[in-house]
């Protein structure tokens, strides 16, 4: 059985779909965002209300593939079929996008996206690493700030950054704790409750309800625990997910390790653990302290990008995981040629079995997969 | 007592009997258009024709992708550790498994007791599985078997696409360009050797190599592969049994 909250946190995209239309009718700005890179905050403080529009389905894929090579990322295409086919309500009624030069891919996707609504783009450096990558990544926290304050014709004051700093780690630390309770042997959550909680976050109108509602799933889930109620038992390989975000509609790869009697404990990407790892330093100086969070992302495009060795290695105990699976979508060729590096690193170091799948948002390849995971899983109980 | 191992395949269904000792039947037809029935009517010939009764076999273990869909089946173990335990079974110092089969292809790498390390299998496309071959084949208007025979010492004509549909029409225009079915034909099973070579690299090749599926039954194939690989390549009578061989030594175990 299911924990009760579960439906209320699934009804949470509808809930929002019809909140944000509400909200925009009453004369609220909204901000579209796509990546983990983008600093939630700054629009929190102009007042805005922030949704993720990172696409997770594979519907309007056919009609983004009249304007995008078919051979792209399902995930860049996903995101450009929403907004060409007016289906995404949250694209719909965002005001203004934001976006931020991560892969090639997105790079220029986006300046085809922006023929469609205002957009800010934030240049990223290409490491995070020495002074001034900071420097210039602060810099672009300044530039966005000073967009939104022209577009919204608003002031966004330090105490307001403050403000939705706190509020933001407030979150960061439910979720976190959330994501931590599946560290316990049995975990007390399936993988794919995990995933749809944290994911649909992203479409919070009201953030504080929204901290509210993981609050309260957190108490059921450990009143389950004490009561000895787990979503698998004490044998089933406990496997950390990897590699590019997924979300409802590309959970193929979770659902598929799911169904197979893996128990899927720890989900490092983007969706996952990987935005929460870091808290916005609240003593600082609020934009240094924004810069310094976010460009600390452990994500593929960056080079080098060992802090997601270092993640993936903590997790791994943390959790007590049997195996890591790296999922890459198609055509990303940096979560792709980085897979590599993670399995060498997980198999020599970590000495844990590895599967690296690559796939779509298609269910053409699921019987192929399927034979993956489970052959995958039979090596790990044997 | 006995355990029977069938392997449900896209083009054959193969089982074997095994006594605990020895492989002591084995048996092939072709899956034809429904799994279910053939694995069934198989399963019923090779225990009927070595007059074995039910209350015999303690275990009957099911893999390839037909096992789904057997309904009396104790349990169902993937093809790729059941390759594993086959080719240990076989012979324990094997390490390496290449398997083509019908619409998979497949490199396995095995420890010093048969567990899978590591394997890798060909994408969602059928370049270099035994139904590229057979659409070339009959575009060469020839039998599959016919391939190795005709291209035996025949210089190789290159062929570029990998893809199936593209390599049938780039074969059209080779021959209408004057090009020797022979040495398309090699070229073609060079292809193959290639496209398992760059699987095979990717999991990293260690003594012994054994060569499995139906694919494997073309002499020259294994010869190229030995040659590209720099070591030999192996392949036995039981090389297409060797799913349904481990799938019965897995069940006898159990
Ligand atoms: S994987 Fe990288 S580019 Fe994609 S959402 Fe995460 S941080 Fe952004
Ligand atoms: S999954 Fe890879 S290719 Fe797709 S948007 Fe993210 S980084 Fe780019």
């Amino acid at each position: 059985m299911r924990p009760e909250l579960m439906t209320e946190i699934e009804g949470l995209r509808g809930v929002n779909s019809v909140k944000i239309k509400e909200a925009h009718e009453a004369g609220k700005k909204v901000v579209g965002m796509y990546c983990v890179f983008s600093p939630q905050e700054i629009a929190l403080a102009a007042d805005a209300i922030s949704v993720t529009l990172c696409g997770t389905s594979n519907d309007p894929i056919e009609e983004a593939e009249k304007e995008l090579p078919r051979n792209l990322c399902p995930l860049i295409k996903s995101s450009y079929g929403f907004a060409i086919t007016d289906k995404c309500p949250y694209f719909y009624f965002s005001d203004v996008l934001l976006a931020e030069t991560t892969c090639d891919g997105k790079k220029k996707m986006y300046e085809l996206m922006s023929k469609l609504k205002p957009m800010h783009i934030m240049n990223l450096p290409q490491t995070a690493q020495g002074e001034e990558a900071l420097t210039l990544w602060k810099k672009e926290m300044v530039y966005f700030k000073e967009f939104l304050e022209k577009e919204f014709d608003v002031e966004i004051t330090e105490d307001k950054l403050k403000e939705a700093i706190q509020l933001m780690n407030r979150e960061r630390i439910a979720m976190r704790r959330l994501h931590q309770l599946n560290a316990h042997k049995p975990a007390p959550i399936t993988g794919m409750d995990m995933m749809l909680a944290q994911w649909l976050k992203g479409f919070n109108v009201d953030k504080e309800a929204g901290i509210d509602l993981i609050e309260r799933f957190i108490v059921e889930v450990e009143d389950r625990m004490e009561k000895g109620i787990y979503a698998f038992d004490e044998n089933a390989p406990r496997i950390l997910l990897t590699g590019c975000p997924i979300g409802l509609g590309s959970e193929k790869a979770l659902r598929i390790l799911e169904e197979s009697g893996a128990s899927v404990v720890a989900l490092e990407n983007c969706t996952g653990y990987k935005g929460l790892d870091v808290l916005v330093d609240e003593e600082k100086d609020p934009i240094e302290a924004l810069a310094e969070k976010y460009l600390s992302t452990p994500c593929s495009c960056m080079t080098n990008n060992n802090g997601r060795l270092d993640l993936i290695e903590r997790l791994v105990k943390e959790y007590q995981v049997d195996g890591v699976v790296d999922l890459t979508w198609q055509a990303c060729h940096t979560y792709n040629i980085e897979s590599f590096t993670v399995k060498n690193f997980v198999r020599d170091e970590l000495d844990l079995p590895f599967l690296q799948l690559e796939t779509d948002y298609s269910d053409s390849d699921v019987g192929q997969i399927k034979v993956r995971v489970e052959a995958f899983l039979e090596g790990i109980k044997s | 007592m006995y355990s029977v191992g069938i392997d449900v395949g896209s083009v054959a269904a193969k089982a074997v009997i095994f006594d605990g000792k020895n492989i002591i039947a084995k048996k092939i037809t072709p899956t034809g258009w429904s799994p279910k029935e053939s694995g069934q009517q198989l399963f019923e010939e090779i225990i009927e024709v070595n007059d074995i009764k039910r209350q015999e076999i303690k275990s009957i273990v099911g893999t390839g992708y037909g096992r789904i869909s057997l309904p009396f089946l104790d349990q169902k173990v993937t093809e790729i550790t059941c390759h594993g335990k086959g080719a240990y079974f076989l012979d324990a110092s094997i390490r390496t498994v290449i398997d083509i089969g019908g619409q998979d292809s497949k490199v396995i790498s095995l420890d010093s007791k048969g567990n899978v390390i590591d394997f890798l299998m060909n994408d969602k496309c059928a370049a270099g599985t035994g139904k590229f071959l057979q659409v070339m084949a009959h575009a060469l208007e020839i039998e599959v078997g016919e391939l190795s025979t005709i291209a035996q010492g025949v210089e190789a004509q290159t062929i570029s696409s990998m893809c199936t549909v593209f390599a049938e029409s780039e074969i059209i225009s080779l021959m209408a360009e004057g090009a020797s079915k022979e040495s398309i034909a090699a070229g073609l099973l060079q292809s193959v050797c290639s496209k398992a070579y760059t699987l095979a690299s990717k999991v990293g090749v260690k003594e012994k190599v054994f060569f499995s599926g139906g694919v494997s039954k073309n002499p020259l194939l294994k010869d190229l592969l030995s040659k590209k690989l720099h070591t030999e390549v192996i392949s036995s009578e039981f090389s297409q049994y060797l799913g349904a061989i481990g799938a019965a030594v897995i069940g006898y175990k159990k």
